[in-house]
């Protein structure tokens, strides 16, 4: 277990460490020139950089340098949690990412915790109808969840319910009411794919000889579902978090645009649209870390689900 | 040559077309996907009128006969506007889908068949570029090489190298186990004979479903990078940019947001349908 539990945090350290890499070779070592980008601002007007801003500039983020020299620089201060200053605004980028998180983490709390229950829901509900034009309807649903633009339903959704209805706030509403729409949105993706993994889970679980037992022994259909089959299929659907985190960090950028609301999505586009190389590459490295932080909390999580997985042999 | 008899052939591809069209969910996927293609190809077929000259008389009609997306804020005709958005959204969404399928289909065989440190070097890659969400991927290219549709087409296809490579790559170590291929090389065949003759013939099932998915995810990314304003610039009518277009107008004008967006879905669901149609006929069902 010792040796498992190393193995997983030394794969997640080099994963962490693969991420500054990759994110440091594309946003400094390939094609253009970082300064002459920082300066453009967007504009996409070259050419107007003045030379001895352009050389100051080089100088303070130390592109100056060869390239391995700086690649250590700023891998030994990535390390200490210094990622450099936002080119922008003239702030840290660790405590400018930091900042950011709070909100945008309120709003995937509560966008995972409507994904799980719709998605566990209409799962179960597919599966127990054991045929029919229900249970085909509830089935093509989760392909229809993950077809839709995420920023389209934002859209959809503050048409009907703000503007037609009047019910909820449209943009940049605080508090509950302000929150359910973007966590409505942002949970969609997120809960039909849930749901698509954990149809599948039960219904091969039903189809397992202990299913079948269970059934001539007389349990009903709907403990069967409940009590053996999605315990069974919990087990793939709880690895499925890495996706899940995935998905919800990559929805909160389009999300938090559509709501106007603050966070970290917002703050990413800000970076992107304002070519702000340092804090891009800080929210690359945070979006990084959180995956890996659930994938390694997954990893020790399924051998207390599945205690097959906790057997001597998994060393 | 009968010996051959049973070894893997491929199902001939009309067969195949014809068993797609027996089932009408799949014929109406395919054909949403033709109108699609051809509207992109042969805009002027499908609408004679200008998408970028508005007619201020028109400002903001609802969808009707004359109509049928209705019109925006300058009196543009809405399904002009999508008919030939479609050009520059498939555009990016083609190009985007070929660098992942090229790019990750070449690491993947590489990986797969030099095997050794080359795979494990280029497999540990794969795994990070997993490990940051597809669309925070494709922002990191787009800050690198600016905005633009070439741009966010590149950015897009980079977020789906990972997933080629790594179908591509399990792909070649189960083929390499396979007996015919052990067969071809006792027989003296040289790898890249092997690779071109069976290794890449047997692969192309399971690589082009996973095409026809990717370019659902393609569409949905182009999309939503070109609503975030990363696409090109104004007046062309990306899809993308279309629903950002309507985003103003979502308290009297419905239409704005509503109708590219549906056109959005209704091709990713149709590449969605058609990429797990071609994943069945892979497992077999």
């Amino acid at each position: 277990m010792l040796r498992y539990l190393l193995r997983r945090l030394l794969s997640a350290v080099f994963v962490l460490w693969a991420a500054f890499t990759v994110s440091f070779l594309a946003l400094y070592a390939l094609p253009g020139d970082p300064v002459a980008i920082m300066l453009d601002s967007g504009t996409g007007e070259q050419g107007t950089v003045d030379p001895a801003r352009a050389a100051a500039l080089r100088h303070e983020y130390g592109l100056d340098r060869p390239l391995p020299e700086q690649y250590l620089d700023r891998l030994v201060h990535a390390v200490r949690g210094d990622l450099g200053t936002s080119v922008r605004s003239g702030t840290p980028v660790t405590r400018t990412v930091l900042d950011a998180v709070p909100p945008s983490l309120t709003l995937a709390a509560a966008a995972l915790l409507l994904a799980v229950l719709g998605g566990v829901l209409l799962a179960l509900a597919a599966t127990w109808p054991r045929g029919g034009w229900l249970r085909r309807v509830l089935t093509a649903l989760p392909p229809l969840g993950v077809s839709v633009p995420t920023f389209w339903v934002g859209l959809v959704l503050v048409q009907v319910f703000s503007f037609r209805l009047g019910w909820l706030p449209a943009f940049g509403g605080t508090g509950p009411s302000g929150l359910l729409l973007p966590a409505v949105t942002l949970a969609l993706p997120a809960g039909a794919v849930l749901a698509q993994v954990l149809a599948r889970g039960l219904r091969g679980a039903l189809a397992e000889p202990y299913a079948v037992t269970a059934r001539a022994r007389g349990v009903g259909r709907g403990r069967l579902l409940l009590r053996h089959a999605a315990r069974n299929a919990a087990v793939p659907t709880v690895t499925l978090a890495g996706v899940l985190t995935g998905n919800l960090v990559a929805g909160t950028v389009v999300v938090e645009t559509v709501f106007a609301r603050d966070g970290l999505g917002r703050l990413t586009v800000t970076a992107v649209s304002t070519q702000d190389i340092p804090v891009v590459q800080g929210v690359v490295l945070f979006a990084a870390a959180v995956f890996v932080a659930v994938n390694l909390t997954v990893d020790l999580l399924a051998p207390v689900l599945d205690p097959r997985l906790a057997g001597p042999a998994t060393a | 040559m009968t010996v051959f008899a049973d070894l893997p052939v491929r199902a001939a591809p009309v067969r195949g077309a014809l068993r797609l069209l027996r089932r009408p969910d799949l014929a109406l996927a395919v054909l949403v996907l033709a109108v699609v293609v051809a509207a992109a190809a042969a805009p002027g077929v499908f609408t004679a009128r200008d998408p970028l000259r508005g007619v201020p008389a028109d400002r903001l009609r609802p969808p009707g006969p004359a109509h049928p997306f209705g019109t925006d804020y300058l009196g543009r005709d809405l399904y002009a506007r999508v008919v030939h958005g479609a050009g520059e959204s498939l555009r990016a969404t083609v190009v985007a889908v070929l660098i992942a399928l090229v790019v990750g289909t070449v690491l993947g065989l590489l990986a797969g068949f030099v095997g050794g440190a080359v795979d494990e070097v280029l497999m540990r890659i794969v795994d990070v570029l997993l490990a940051i969400p597809g669309l925070l991927l494709s922002l990191t290219v787009v800050t690198v090489l600016g905005f633009g549709t070439a741009q966010v087409a590149i950015a897009v296809g980079v977020a789906g190298v990972a997933g080629f490579a790594r179908l591509s790559r399990s792909e070649v170590l189960r083929v390499r186990r396979t007996g015919y291929v052990e067969a071809a090389r006792g027989a003296g065949v040289r790898w890249y004979g092997v690779l071109a003759r069976h290794v890449l013939p047997n692969a192309t099932g399971p690589i082009g479903a996973l095409a026809a998915l990717e370019f659902g995810t393609a569409v949905l990314a182009v999309s939503a990078l070109s609503f975030l304003g990363f696409g090109a610039p104004p007046p062309t009518p990306e899809w993308g940019a279309l629903v950002a277009d309507g985003r103003n107008y979502l308290a009297g004008a419905w239409w704005l947001a509503t109708m590219p967006g549906l056109v959005v879905a209704a091709v990713v669901l149709a590449a969605n349908r058609i990429g797990r149609a071609l994943e069945h006929t892979e497992e077999g069902t």
